[in-house]
């Protein structure tokens, strides 16, 4: 074989490969999401939304653990948030090139990644074992730790993208920094920090982890912050290993409700940070 | 929109007086005294607002930093009665017996670091075969939708993963997959122990193999990226002097792009190391280390989530939190790895 067939192959071959991988790869996912609308849909009824999770052998729906997932993940975003920004924006805004800022990435964008069951554990040893109990405020506190990382790094990533003509020319007219920063470069950078905030709680609302041992779980419906909790994930866990079909089948359908929820956080998200980058 | 408000004397255009220095004068060409009073009282204001705002955005970064060394310091305190009671001899102990209190680490490092090699050996050719995919081979006006799904599936919460394995991929390999898998390797020394024993459906195999699905969309999405800050212009010049779309993916794309490629790959072991919901699904539970894949065994993240609840005892508690120290402390290492790769090549595309 000539030097150039051999090339030639060498090429068919390793193109054909990633064209493989390519499709191995998105086959799988597809698969996923397959089963998982099939088997979802299947169990959708009004009784999913307005019923109490059930005992085994009954019938039920799931209300109780929407809404716990609801409170907590509020409540966790409404901490986590403010918390977040303030950091991002001192890291983009006040010390851009010190230390501190270029320590606080590093760690920022590991926690980013840390295993969020340690992140439970942390929150066990700090709240819940001083309380005595498992309670739904600590749960919301693990998900709030979960989503400072997330809404630090957008933060700091859509400050930096503001122009620094915008800052100048603000602080040209005698503004000073604290609104330089407030009413300007956060109006510039709108879009940009709602999609963070939006990334954030796509993030944890279907945190697992760390509500196992924080929030726990409720059979019952409740709104009492200092008690355990129920909350989609955690339900999904237990119905989906427990041996009992009616609980399995609400498992899949509490399972279809977060990835739909996720799925439209994220395109949202996409859709608010194109919009605003075309617009300019 | 900012609150200087001209005093209406200052309006005016009241006469010069004494005691206006000399910044004043430039400013408003002298302003009366009472006015200059108004006018330090509203700037001090400011720039005490100032102040403030720059010290709590500061607090703000700095408890970023003590919740790490919180998260740390607190593992170090659970995991304390535990640490006194099996010293060292807690990371290679097989036994983990609750009701004498004896327990170790081993079986479940194991399959912490046994599942995640699995998921890296499939995740990490066909995730970087994605990427070639989209930015050498796929046809244009596919690149963004397909880049888009996958970066959307990376979203996915991993519990969906899991109940996914637990009744859908589980079944399958037990019924089709895995024995074939004891018949072909039955014969061949090596593999026969790695693939022996009865086809429970669940076990290390089948939770590497959803680790790999997880972190796929992860790998190929950063090596996507990754790929896409090679300069055309290096890409261009092999293409002129005659090279084809795999020569110019080995020798310029890939060595270009090695630190963050390596990177992207350490962040997707990152994941898979400490993933807790899909793995925990199908592992099985069982604190053993089996020289068989096919077996169920544990990781670090599954037995915490398993057994965390229903822990009696301080020192089980205690073990479990140590097991959680140990699983932090691996991933720390691994992601700041990753980190400082992924930092580096993006200094060298700035």
């Amino acid at each position: 074989m000539s030097l150039y067939a051999s090339r030639r192959s060498a090429n068919s071959i390793a193109t054909t490969l990633c064209w493989v991988a390519a499709i191995f790869g998105l086959a799988w996912l597809f698969v996923i999401l397959g089963v998982l609308l099939y088997e979802g849909v299947r169990g959708l009824s009004p009784a999913v939304f307005s019923e109490m999770t059930p005992p085994p052998g009954s019938a039920g729906g799931l209300l109780n653990a929407i809404a716990g997932s609801l409170v907590m993940t509020a409540i966790g975003v409404a901490v986590g948030t403010p918390l977040g920004m303030l950091a991002g924006t001192y890291m983009a805004e006040y010390g851009r090139h010190t230390k501190l800022t270029m320590v606080v990435r590093f760690i920022n964008d590991i926690l980013l990644s840390a295993p969020s069951i340690v992140v439970g554990l942390f929150v066990y040893t700090i709240l819940v074992h001083p309380m005595g109990h498992f309670s739904a405020i600590s749960g919301a506190v693990a998900l709030a730790l979960l989503v400072v990382p997330v809404v630090v790094r957008t933060t700091e990533d859509m400050l930096l993208l503001v122009p620094g003509s915008m800052r100048e020319a603000a602080t040209a007219l005698g503004a000073p920094r604290a609104h330089v920063v407030g009413k300007v470069a956060y109006r510039a950078a709108k879009a940009g920090l709602i999609t963070g905030v939006l990334l954030a709680v796509a993030r944890v609302s279907g945190e697992t982890a760390p509500l196992l041992f924080t929030a726990l779980n409720n059979q019952f419906w409740s709104t009492d912050l200092a008690a355990p909790m129920a909350s989609l994930p955690v339900v999904i866990f237990q119905f989906a290993l427990s041996p009992y079909k009616d609980w399995q089948q609400l498992a899949w359908t509490g399972a279809l409700l977060i990835t739909v929820a996720v799925l439209a956080l994220s395109i949202a998200a996409r859709a608010l940070s194109a919009g605003r980058r075309k617009s300019k | 929109m900012f609150s200087i408000e001209p005093s209406p004397r200052s309006a005016n255009g009241a006469g010069g007086e004494a005691g206006s220095d000399m910044s004043e004068v430039v400013l408003q060409q002298a302003a009366p005294l009472s006015v200059a009073a108004d006018r330090t009282r509203v700037l001090s204001r400011l720039a005490l607002v100032d102040r403030l705002f720059r010290q709590v955005t500061r607090a703000a970064a700095v408890i970023v930093l003590v919740i790490l060394g919180g998260v740390i310091v607190s593992l170090v305190y659970g995991s304390w009665p535990a640490m006194k009671a099996f010293g060292f001899g807690f990371l290679f102990s097989q036994s983990w017996n609750p009701v004498t209190e004896n327990f170790g680490a081993l079986p479940a490092i194991y399959g912490t670091v046994m599942t995640s090699i699995i998921a890296m050996l499939i995740a990490v050719p066909v995730g970087l075969g994605i990427a070639i995919f989209l930015t050498e081979l796929c046809p244009y006006v596919l690149r963004r939708p397909i880049g888009t799904a996958i970066e959307l599936l990376a979203g996915i919460p991993s519990i969906i993963y899991g109940i996914w394995g637990l009744f859908v991929l589980a079944p399958f390999l037990q019924s089709h997959v895995q024995p074939a898998l004891i018949a072909a390797f039955g014969d061949i020394p090596v593999f026969s122990t790695l693939f022996a024993g009865p086809p429970y459906g669940i076990g290390m195999l089948t939770a590497g193999f959803i680790l790999a699905i997880m972190v796929l969309p992860f790998i190929a999405s950063i090596s996507r990226d990754v790929f896409e800050t090679v300069p055309l212009v290096l890409k261009e010049a092999a293409w002129g002097i005659g090279a084809t779309t795999w020569e110019v993916t080995r020798y310029v794309v890939i060595p270009y792009t090695r630190v963050g490629v390596i990177g992207g790959v350490m962040l997707g072991l990152g994941r898979a190391l400490g993933e807790t919901m899909a793995v925990t699904f199908v592992i099985g539970n069982a604190h053993k280390i089996s020289g068989s894949l096919l077996a169920p065994g544990t990781t670090i993240s599954a037995t915490i989530a398993n057994e965390f609840t229903e822990a009696v005892g301080d020192l089980y508690t205690s073990a479990l939190i140590e097991l959680g120290l140990i699983l932090f402390f691996i991933t720390f290492v691994v992601l700041a790895v990753a980190r400082y790769m992924l930092m580096r090549i993006e200094q060298k595309s700035a």
